[in-house]
């Protein structure tokens, strides 16, 4: 049995455990689950460890006859890409479940429940980076919605009920667009090789262009709803609006990265043609989603939806690296994933902190807070510093080689990019201002600073986001070689300088 | 004579029976055109049968007539009941499936 | 090239001492100024060290690298975190260290009564430390972050007392300014790649020559972006006069002597962009000569002595980059003015921040008047400062600001005479709006409340004082003897002999045209503020004098032309996203529950009803069927 499955696997017999629990003590049952996704964690990180830098093929492969009569199989397997995605959803879920130990109380189940989704969750994120069959990834992608669905619908707040439901509705969409996808390369595969589901015999397929166009649109807007892009996103503010901050974290770091992996592992990967032939309007999409996230931003009320726009504004950067279809673009694309998760995962954790102390989610309700909570307010501005690509912490790296990527290609797109980063300025430093600097508001006089458990929870995604910012390398050297293969499959090369020497 | 009448026969009691469904509201009536239909379709499975020379529509028509038993047993019984509780056999009456 | 160890100590340094005392707290409340002011003047001593050792080796051997470790390695994108310290940037470290440790020493007293000191000396090594790496990085991409950092310092020293919220206001301006200053750098760095394969400096150098014009043009109008962004410089340069809501001895340090140069720095450092690059140099010394005009006549207009001297501040770096878009030896000369202005202005603040603090931290020059009696020391600083910026020789301003009228003239044609007369024009006004701010403050009728007590400040603050006050005096004559300082930045500037050699003026020409400028604008100054000045700014002044309050008109500009427009595309947008994205979404939710309603209207509970519906299924099923097979 292959690492990546035990990883599967580990918290899934946590939730079993879970449920044998006695059922009034909730202390207890957080306590459990933590104890589980630490486990998680040390697992990935072994996983991590053995994970060899210089071999460019898929590692810890296993595959297993599922369904034979269809061809389909539990085949998993990771490269860089996947390792890196895999390892910041097992650091966000400690992370996540330590922040957020009250998150529990105020829903329609109990904590067990909570916990028992989050780490059905946590198995289901492992699995879809892991998945290399494309049945088994459509499967898990879209059984991720029910985890979600009942963790925005049974713990958020506000009209939790409708929000969950346009977010199950909207994803349930694109994965119905993306079932037919699949059912056609599947056929198409029947005709050609034999009838398999497996990525790597997928992509030799000899598709004709007009299908092919047809089949990557299948998959391309299931991942953008999922992303998300321009015009596909407003579910996603009405969900972060509602749901507790930390489902926010693991929706907008995780569970939105799978539209952005699957960008790179399935449509460039399965559809190189037609991904050139899209290629200009994905850059017009990734460009509005830049400047219309960043502006809706600006001028959002609420602080979930403020940081629910940055990410879509984000979101359009790391598609933007994705389709400049360079070595710069992808791997600061797949770097700016991860980075994503931690800054837009530490303002989540943050702004839920606040929310919960000020019992609001305004933004003019707050004021002076760096006055009364110095520790708090601390974390927002690096957090929120984070968000707006500072230079020296993490997310300036993978900004910067996405716009470094896309301009070597595609300048005029790359520029408006670029534009992106004062509107980023203005949306962090309202938000900072408002809520942090000016005077003490009326009522925020006694908001109690960041408690021990709350304090250890940050501390290590502040440190990451620092020490990620100057020292990127083992992270980029994991996806280098696994970005680097994309490029060699579909065929294309880093454009020269044009200067010669 | 042309075998062919016996089907529009058949035809036409079907038809007679499926208005009567739709247009009566006496719960006996309703039961006894579907009772019709029935009839009528077991004629037209016996033709059939003659027409192609073999046995088929024979049985076949010999399960219909043990389902119309059965169902005149359930059928009554219901209308029977409903008689009871509402002193009304009119099908109009038994609209709960609304709610 | 030789290789050295223990540059990174000079960023390392100041770097760890701000964490520490971040990440401290009020532990560190007691000695944190002291440990801060500490490693400041360690850094100094290492950089004096450098220099010294620089000194001694000699030819190329005089740049000294350091690889620190790989930073980013994508592809044919590799960037080192590697430092440069060469001729040019050891006068900025020297700079740097050097004004920054007496502003570290000035701000104990100065800060002594703030609850937050520990704090604020964390934000100063924070800036040291940032403003050392830009000018150490070996590529482009190392300065951004070093040019970012100095930005986040900034914005958090202005915003040091941000519980005012226009405080914080002014500290997100700068902020932003900045940015939009980064776009240009963000792109500069970018073409580079896209050209040259490469952005550290070495790399840039050697693909310069095989470019095309176009593209160098592009990077050069991309860099002279960032540094009117980073320097106030026209049409950037509004953020300056609110970043003094800091405390002085920032505005001394940051927005006077050190980051507010890093423009003059990226553009010389970028030589050799600029010099295959006519148009992009021209277009330098144009924004160089609107911003000297520009920031001279706010200077003459404003009664607050912080924003008079950031005025100032803003011409004078107008001078610098007016000086660095006149060709190679123009370099060596607006680095000359920026290390004599980083002396005179530094300490003309340190003399501000004196009368503040002083005065109850009024700083109004109106309600001044009379206080060099009360105050000797620092009004004899200022008045060495003074005697510096407006060129009087033998002081510091008036060799490095002399050479640069003088290049002016000499750079040919129209284009030298209108820098030229711009240059000397500033002269004239700079000597008028700093003899104005001289007269009010420190000489004439005594103005202010009864309640003010204006007395000496301690030592701590007048000794740095009185040693920038030396270097106002001596810098410039030492810079000058023997041409040492552009012989000394020639290998790195490329500056041989003045370009073009046509002279327009001979150099004792231009002296005597500054000098007679310098007394047309001292004169009119004295005449006017001798006496009578009104405590409250009258009103009854001509528009010129409005316009010139308000900064001429450039945060009214940026507000109708952006800010208005941007709020109305940002609220615009706001309601297109919930009235039409998310309204076409709602719609298709709305046509389904809809058109549901009316398919319920068919299941009314009538055994009848289902029976058509069925009957007409079956007859619509039969004729499809019917249909399809015929």
């Amino acid at each position: 049995m292959s690492i990546v499955t035990s990883l599967e696997l580990l918290p899934l017999i946590g939730t079993v455990l879970l449920a044998f629990l006695p059922k009034g003590n909730a202390d207890m049952v957080k306590k459990f689950a933590f104890i589980i996704s630490l486990v998680v964690l040390g697992v990935a990180g072994v996983m991590a460890y053995k994970f060899k830098t210089n071999v460019s093929d898929m590692q810890f492969v296993e595959s297993r006859n599922w369904i034979s009569s269809f061809g389909i199989k539990y085949a998993v397997g990771i490269d860089g890409i996947a390792l890196v995605l895999i390892l910041m959803a097992t650091i966000l879920v400690p992370v996540v479940i330590l922040a957020g130990w009250n998150e529990s109380e105020n829903g329609k189940w109990g904590p067990k429940t909570f916990y028992s989704l989050i780490l059905i969750l946590e198995t289901m994120m492992i699995g879809v980076f892991a998945a290399t069959d494309v049945f088994l990834f459509y499967v898990i992608f879209e059984a991720m919605l029910i985890p979600v669905y009942f963790l925005i619908g049974g713990y958020g707040r506000g009209e939790r009920a409708a929000a969950a439901m346009k977010f199950l509705l909207y994803s349930l969409l694109g994965g119905l667009l993306m079932l037919a996808a699949i059912i056609g390369i599947y056929v198409i595969a029947g005709n050609q090789i034999g009838y398999t589901f497996d990525i790597g015999a997928l992509s030799t397929l000899h598709i004709d262009s007009l299908t092919e166009n047809f089949l990557f649109l299948g998959f391309f807007v299931a991942f953008a709803i999922k992303a998300p892009l321009w015009p596909f996103h407003t579910w996603l503010p009405t969900a972060a609006k509602s749901a507790t901050p930390g489902t926010s974290v693991l929706l907008l770091g995780v569970l939105d990265k799978v539209g952005t992996y699957g960008m790179i592992r399935f449509c460039i990967t399965l559809f190189p043609h037609a991904s050139k032939t899209f290629t200009p309007v994905i850059m017009v999409l990734a460009v509005i989603s830049i400047l219309y996230g960043a502006f809706l931003a600006i001028g959002q009320r609420e602080i979930t939806g403020l940081i629910a726009f940055t990410s879509i504004s984000h979101f359009g950067f790391i598609t933007l690296g994705i389709f400049a279809m360079t070595s710069q673009g992808l791997s600061g694309a797949t770097l700016y994933m991860v980075n994503h998760g931690f800054s837009t995962g530490a303002l989540f954790l943050v702004a839920g902190w606040m929310i919960y102390r000020r019992k609001s989610t305004h933004i003019e309700d707050f004021g002076g807070l760096q006055r009364v909570t110095p520790v708090m307010a601390w974390s927002f501005f690096l957090a929120g510093m984070s968000a707006l690509a500072l230079p020296g912490l993490s997310s300036f790296v993978s900004e910067f080689l996405v716009l470094v990527g896309t301009f070597t290609r595609y300048p005029v797109a790359a520029i408006f990019g670029t534009t992106g980063i004062i509107l980023a300025a203005l949306y962090v430093l309202i938000v900072v201002q408002k809520s942090l600097h000016g005077p003490v508001q009326e009522g925020n006089e006694n908001l109690p600073d960041l408690n021990l458990r709350e304090k250890v929870a940050i501390a290590p995604i502040i440190l990451l986001l620092v020490v990620l910012g100057f020292f990127p390398k083992p992270l980029l050297d994991a996806i280098n070689p696994a970005t680097q293969t994309v490029m060699t499959h579909s065929g294309v090369t880093d454009p020269a300088p044009k200067a010669g020497k | 004579m042309d075998i062919s009448y016996y089907l529009y026969l058949s035809a036409i009691l079907f038809t007679i029976g499926a208005v009567g469904v739709v247009v009566r509201r006496n719960a006996i009536v309703v039961f006894m055109c579907v009772e019709l239909m029935l009839n009528a379709s077991n004629l037209a499975f016996v033709t059939f049968a003659r027409i192609n020379g073999n046995l088929d529509g024979q049985v076949a028509s010999f399960f219909t007539m043990v389902v119309a038993a059965c169902e005149v047993v359930v059928g009554l019984a219901i209308i029977v009941t409903m008689y009871r509780s509402r002193r009304s056999a009119s099908v109009d009456d038994a609209s709960l499936l609304k709610r | 090239m030789t290789t050295s160890s223990h540059l990174v100590y000079l960023i390392a340094l100041p770097l760890f001492s701000s964490a520490l005392l971040l990440l401290l707290g009020r532990v560190a409340d007691k000695w944190g100024h002291l440990l801060a002011t500490l490693i400041s003047a360690s850094a100094f001593a290492i950089g004096v060290a450098e220099f010294i050792a620089m000194h001694n080796r000699s030819g190329a051997a005089r740049a000294a690298t350091q690889k620190i470790f790989s930073w980013i390695s994508v592809g044919s994108f590799k960037v080192d975190a590697s430092l440069l310290l060469d001729q040019l940037s050891i006068c900025f470290v020297l700079l740097i260290t050097g004004v920054g440790t007496l502003i570290h020493i000035y701000s104990i007293a100065y800060m002594s009564h703030d609850r937050d000191r520990r704090r604020f000396f964390a934000y100063l090594n924070l800036f040291i430390a940032a403003m050392l790496l830009l000018v150490l990085g070996d590529s482009y991409l190392n300065l951004y972050v070093g040019w970012e950092g100095v930005g986040l310092a900034s914005y958090l020293l202005i915003g040091f007392w941000n519980q005012k919220p226009a405080y914080a206001t002014a500290a997100k301006k700068a902020f932003v300014a900045n940015r939009v200053g980064d776009v240009g750098l963000s792109l500069a760095i970018m073409i580079s790649f896209a050209q040259f394969g490469s952005v550290s400096f070495a790399g840039v150098k050697a693909g310069a020559p095989h470019a095309s014009k176009a593209a160098l043009t592009a990077i050069g109008l991309m860099l002279l972006l960032a540094a009117a962004g980073k320097s106030a410089q026209f049409p950037l340069q509004s953020w300056l006069g609110d970043a003094m809501a800091g405390p002085t001895p920032v505005s001394a340090l940051i927005h006077a002597a050190t980051m507010v140069t890093a423009g003059v720095y990226l553009i010389t450092r970028s030589n050799f962009i600029f010099d295959a690059a006519p148009t992009a140099r021209l277009m330098v010394a144009i924004v160089g000569g609107i911003t000297l005009l520009f920031g001279a006549l706010i200077g003459t207009a404003k009664d607050d002595i912080k924003k008079a001297l950031a005025a100032s501040t803003m011409s004078q770096i107008g001078y610098m980059i007016l000086a660095a878009g006149l060709g190679p030896v123009g370099y060596a000369i607006a680095i000359m003015h920026l290390l004599t202005h980083g002396f005179f202005k530094a300490g003309m603040f340190l003399g501000a921040g004196s009368v503040m603090h002083g005065m109850d931290d009024e700083v109004n020059m109106r309600r001044f008047g009379g206080i060099g009696k009360f105050m000797p020391i620092t009004f004899a600083t200022f008045g060495l400062g003074y005697l510096a910026i407006i060129g009087v020789p033998p002081f510091a301003g008036f060799y490095s600001k002399d050479k640069i009228i003088e290049l002016a003239f000499n750079a040919g044609g129209t284009k030298g005479w209108i820098l030229g007369i711009a240059t000397l024009l500033g002269a004239a006004i700079t000597a008028f709006y700093m003899t104005r701010l001289v007269v009010m403050t420190f000489v004439g009728a005594q103005r202010w409340d009864e309640k003010a007590h204006p007395h000496e400040s301690p030592i701590l603050m007048w000794l740095p004082m009185g040693i920038l006050a030396i270097g106002s005096v001596a810098s410039g004559f030492l810079f000058n003897s023997g041409n040492s300082l552009v012989n000394w930045l020639a290998p790195v500037l490329n500056a041989n002999g003045i370009e073009g050699g046509k002279e327009l003026m001979k150099p004792a020409v231009v002296s005597i045209l500054a000098l007679v400028a310098v007394i047309i604008g001292v004169g009119i100054a004295v005449t006017k503020y001798r006496s009578n000045v009104p405590v409250e700014a009258p009103e009854n002044v001509s528009v010129f004098t409005k316009i010139a309050r308000r900064d001429l008109m450039q945060d009214a500009f940026n507000e109708a032309v952006l800010m208005r427009p941007g709020q109305a595309l940002t609220a615009g947008l706001v309601k297109t996203d919930h009235y039409v994205i998310d309204g076409l979404v709602r719609l298709v939710g709305a046509i389904f529950l809809g058109s549901a309603k009316g398919l319920r209207r068919i299941q009314n509970g009538y055994v009848r009803s289902y029976a058509l519906i069925m009957v007409i299924g079956a007859l619509a099923l039969i004729t499809t069927i019917w249909v399809v097979t015929l």
